[in-house]
This record gives structure tokens, sequence and C-alpha cells, in this order.
């Protein structure tokens, strides 16, 4: 993962709550079994709509996208991350966000950046009045900036590290390889297994 | 002293599995018991291991079969769609390179993942279960510590059968009393998810509790763990009682002999402590209950069924008026409207939330000598094999084609349409799924979430309706 310290980039308002991962790609576009080319599946259903944010410009280049609460709910699709960010977002602000999501995003190098609601109002007020204008979001300090305007947000300090430092969970895992091996041997036998059962 | 404290259901259960604590901000390392993997969220799991050259650390914890993507009609045939059919043909060359055990279309124990884990004896009471699916919360209606995952942690469980988390909050769901004829699991759940809302739950392990959940079958409370993610919750819990073990017994991977005695006696203990405290508790009578059905675009967005399609413009937050507006919209609704009076076209029983064999009783129950409505298409799919031949046993295959319903395979199907089972544009359904989210069921779709007592009951009349208003 590549590390993520600080990024600028074009603010895209999404005056929507509740974004469940199904309108962030649909169901129809999670058959690949490739880890790219998610970017035509992001918001399908409603890309078909002209008025819709990412089908003007200059919000169709942007990378920072801010929207209402409740981000990310339902299915589990890591997809959705993969949509963003392979169309080219790499950060996602909003007041609140589904768990699953939040770590997939963590994973990914996706920042998803906790706001207060009253935050996220007036950075919509400040991108719709002002199109194009760059946000810039500060992991080690977490802040996000925009002209003036500055807030704090809020991500936990363990994902915070990963991002910053580009680890792979994995890697950071088998470092506790023996303590995982020691805790196999101690759990009960009855606990039941997958292996086919031998035919009666 | 908070050591001296007791501790809720899922604390034992997470404190049961920590391979090690994490220091300050560090995750705990959580031991996963059982991963269920399919088709859809596992390809570039796998592909992940191969890159790294690292192997499946437990295969003998590990179960997958195909589900999300298989059709409903003639299974004997190839997958019509090449790119389902390259998801499915995948997910067997995994399997057999990386040695797990798969039950393909077709198997006598193929299902949807949730289904079949139960069935097989495999979720037991105090064990830690995970899939790259977000209904896993289905089985910690065994007292299971069991929630959903993404691809990256997929392969983090594959490659290291752990994963690294923060402990869950905890929130008490207390249900008490009991429901009226006609009211089910469904309605409770998603009665509590009106309550509560999609995001009430995030972050908490919800426990269900309280003399209406105690009351519940195997199936029923699966039903309702089964939609703690839809109020946002990363799992849900019910304490293992008898009913649990009464279920358990003789499954083929339940313990036999000596070790069922040992794992009873452990799992006696998988309660919630009288003096243990959860991080928020919500109260909910059950007496009051009615069948419930939505009427929006999310999960929390319903009524009872005697109700009316709400009005926007009374709605004070700013936000919610937003979303209900557009949702009306979605939905083609008008407020006032009562929600008696909407007309479907398509009805679908099953699901992992609705289709185990209970739910399709239940709904050949009020169809039995009735008629599917003209013009409605119902589309029946038991949850795995297993409870499509159990029903074939009972005969109630017969009762849904007599009805005029469509007898099929076992599959995900119409829950989200990643097969040829979806509505067209502007086409509604009345569904015994999960979601009624924008075009889930089919783009342009609209759905209306219920249980299969109404769902049957709808089929017959055309519209909204519970068996009560087929007298």
């Amino acid at each position: 993962m590549e590390p993520f310290t600080k990024h600028t980039g074009v603010g895209v308002p999404l005056r929507r709550s509740n974004v469940d991962t199904d309108q962030i790609i649909p169901a129809v576009y999670l058959k690949r079994v490739s880890r790219t080319g998610f970017e035509d599946g992001l918001f399908a259903a409603w890309r078909g709509d002209e008025q819709f944010v990412l089908n003007q410009e200059p919000f169709n280049r942007g990378s920072v996208l801010v929207a209402g609460p409740d981000f990310g709910t339902g299915s589990s699709r890591e997809h959705a991350v993969w949509a963003l960010m392979d169309y080219g977002f790499r950060v996602v602000i909003s007041a609140r966000f589904a768990d699953i999501f939040r770590g997939n995003a963590g994973k990914q190098g996706l920042v998803a950046a906790q706001c207060e609601q009253a935050d996220v109002e007036l950075l919509w007020k400040l991108l719709e009045n002002e199109p194009g204008t760059e946000v810039t979001v500060d992991l080690a300090e977490k802040t996000v900036r925009a002209k003036d305007f500055v807030a704090t947000f809020q991500i936990d300090d363990y994902t915070r590290w990963r991002l910053l430092e580009g680890l792979d969970d994995i890697a950071l895992t088998l470092r506790h390889a023996d303590e995982i091996a020691s805790f196999e041997g101690q759990r009960p036998s009855w606990k039941p297994v997958t292996t086919p059962l031998a035919a009666s | 002293m908070a050591d001296e404290r007791g501790r809720t259901l899922a604390e034992k259960v997470w404190d049961a599995h920590t391979v090690r604590r994490g220091e300050g901000a560090e995750p705990d390392l959580l031991y996963i018991d059982l991963h269920l993997v399919h088709e859809v969220t596992s390809p570039q799991a796998f592909d992940g291991l191969r890159l790294a050259g690292r192997q499946v650390r437990r295969p003998d914890l590990t179960i997958a079969t195909e589900d999300h993507n298989v059709p409903t009609v003639d299974i004997d045939l190839p997958i019509a769609d090449p790119v389902s059919r390259t998801q499915v043909d995948t997910l067997r060359r995994n399997c057999k390179e990386f040695g797990v055990r798969l039950h393909p279309m077709g198997d006598a124990e193929q299902g949807i993942v949730h289904v079949i884990g139960p069935q097989l004896g495999l979720t037991q009471p105090g064990t830690t279960v995970v899939c790259g699916d977000s209904h896993t919360s289905t089985h910690g209606a065994f007292g299971a510590m069991a929630f959903g995952i993404g691809t990256s942690e997929v392969e983090h469980v594959l490659a290291t059968q752990t994963l690294p988390l923060r402990p869950f909050k905890t929130m008490a769901i207390n249900i008490e009393g009991t429901v009226g004829e006609s009211v089910t699991a469904k309605d409770i759940i998603l009665a509590v998810i009106a309550k509560i809302g999609t995001g009430g739950g995030q972050g908490y392990v919800l426990e269900y509790r309280g003399s209406a959940i105690e009351s519940l079958s195997m199936e029923a409370r699966m039903t309702i763990c089964n939609m703690s993610i839809e109020a946002g919750a990363r799992a849900g819990m019910i304490a293992p009682d008898e009913t649990t073990f009464a279920y358990l017994e003789g499954r083929p991977h339940a313990p036999q002999g000596a070790d069922w005695d040992a794992a009873v006696a452990d799992w006696r203990e998988l309660r919630t402590d009288d003096d243990a405290v959860f991080d928020a508790e919500v109260h909910l009578d059950a007496n009051e209950l009615t069948p419930f059905v939505t009427w929006g675009t999310n999960p929390g967005q319903g009524l009872p069924l005697g109700a009316a399609v709400p009005d926007p413009t009374a709605i004070p937050d700013e936000n919610e008026r937003f979303a209900a507006e557009k949702a009306l919209s979605y939905m083609d609704l008008q407020p006032g409207t009562p929600l008696r009076e909407i007309a479907v076209d398509t009805v679908f029983l099953g699901s992992c939330t609705n289709g185990r064999i209970e739910d399709l009783r239940a709904a050949a129950g009020v169809l039995q000598g009735r008629t599917v409505s003209e013009g409605v298409r119902m589309l029946v799919v038991p949850g795995s094999m297993r409870v499509r031949k159990a029903a074939e046993d009972e005969g109630l295959d017969r009762i849904f084609t007599s009805a005029g319903a469509e007898w099929r395979q076992a599959g995900c199907s119409m829950c989200l349409g990643m097969n040829p089972d979806q509505l067209q544009p502007g086409e509604r359904s009345a569904s015994t799924s999960n979601r009624n989210f924008e075009g889930r069921q089919g783009k342009g779709g609209r759905t209306h979430l219920v249980s299969p007592l109404v769902a049957a009951a709808t089929a017959v009349r055309g519209t909204l309706s519970s068996p009560e208003d087929l007298n």
C-alpha cells in the first residue's frame, strides 16, 4: 500500500445521506475477478442522470468526496472502495461511516475522514458556490482545508499510523505467528472443523 | 474495579478468542473459528495469496459455496452469463488449488452461505464466524460472534486465521412480551431498525434479549440477527439456550458423545452476567408490534402495515426530510396512501433472511387453497438445496405451484439480482429479503421488505396485505 500523508484535489459535494454500497457500485458490477477496472460501476445508476454531480465539470475530476451521514452502509463489498479509488478518489469525508466500509477503506488506502455534519454543510456550500475548489486533507495533522475553511477530522490512530506508513496488514499480523500457533494449540478439541465427514 | 464487573455475552466470546491484546491504539488479534467463502468477494483475496506466495492457513476451518451468482432454473446447464460463469469457475479453481471444501451448484449441500453453515452444524455457540458478506450476522443467533468482512480481510483470514480488530461496543435490545398473530421475527427486526435507524448500531454488537426473543425458534432468531447489519451494527447475538442445543444436536458437524457434553457445558456459560453493563440499551414492547413493511429506500424507512405513506413535509430534520422526499420519488408513492393499497408486480420469498424451511411453511400455510393474484409473479427460492428437499418432502412445493408461484433452485436470487432473477425498471416487489435500496433487486426496481406471511398474503390480494386481510 502506498503511504498517505497529505492529499489535495477537487472536492465533490454529494448531498445525500445513507449512500449504501449498492449505490456506490451495483451488484451487476461485482462479477469481475480482477482487482481493477471498477470505475465504470461507480454510482452507476446515478450517473445516468446528467444532473448528477460527477457528470459535471470540474467535479468529474474530483478526488475528495464530501458526502452526507451514514456513507457506505449495507453490503460488505470492498468493490465500493475499489470503485471510488479506481475513479480517482483518495478521500471520502462524512459525518458517519458504516463500519465495514470504513474498515475496507483503511485496508486499501482510501482515507475515510469523519467530520462534524456542520463542517460537511460548510464544505458543501463552499464547493457548490465555487466549483473546482481544492480540498487538502492532511492525515498527519488530521485536518481538512479548503480556502479559508479549516476543520479537524476523526480517524482511529492505528489506521492512521498504517496509512501514514503504508503498511501491509497481513505482514503485521504474521509477526505474531508464534502467538497464533500457541493459541491454536489450546483450542478445545470439540470445536468444529469443515473437513468432509466420512460417508456413513 | 473494572476487572470484577460481569461481562456481556459478546465480551465473553471476544475474550475467548483474543490471541493477543493490542497495546495503546493497536487492535486485538482475534482468532476466527469458521470462515465461509463464496464466489463474489473471494477471487481477489485468493489472488493476493498467490501474489505473496501464501497458503490458506486452516483449510479445515474454511468452507465455500456458490450462491450469489447462481441461476435458480436450469442449473444442470452451464451458467448463461459468461461473467458470472467465470466468477464461479474461478472459485472452483481456487478451492481446488488451496484445498478448500466447496459445495458447488447442484450439490446436495449447496445453498446460501448463511443457510448452510447452521444447517451443517458448523455454526456453534461461542464461535467466531466471518464471511465476505455483511449478512454473516445471521450466525449470531447461536451465540456466535459473527460479522461480515471485506475482501482484504478475507485474504487476511485465509492467510492467518485471525483479524486485527478493536472490541465492538455492546448494545442490549430488550424485547419483552408476546407478539400477536401474524407478527414474525421479520416484523420485530424491521421495527427495531425503524426505531434505532440504519446508523443506530454503528460500532456495536447488538444482543437481543427478553422474553419475546427467548420464545423464538432458531430460524426466527436467525432472521433477527441477519438484519443487524441493516441497523449498522457489526454483529447481532442471542444467548444460546435449550432451543439452540436442540437445533444443533445430531447435525453433521455438531460435537458427539463426550464432546457434545463438554461443548454444552461450555455453551451454558455463554450468557451475559447479571452485573454486566452494556454501552447502550434499547427497549421494545413485543405486545405492541404488528406486521411491519418498508415504504422507502433504506430498511429504517418502515411502518406498521396499517399506516399510510408518510408525509416528508412533517419531518423536522432537513437531511431526513430530503432523504424521505428522494425515497418517495424513487418509489413512486404519494404521502397519505394507505400502505395496504400499494399494488405489487412481484413477490419474492427467499434469501438468507427468510429462505429457511419455517419461512416456506409459513407462506405455504397462507397460500394453501388460494391462488396468486392475476398479474403478480411470485418466486419461491429456497435458501439451500436441503431446504428445497425438506419442502418437497412436506409437499410445500405443490402448494406453491398450485397457487401459481414459481418453485426454484437454491441461491441468493432476487435479493440482490446478480443472477437473472431481477425486477424490471419500475416494477414493484414485496420481498422477504433484507434490503430495499434503490436498484437492489434490478435497476429501477422498487422493493418493499415484508415477512413471509405478508409476502404470501400480498401475492393473493395483489396489494400489501397480512393474512387477516384474506378472511
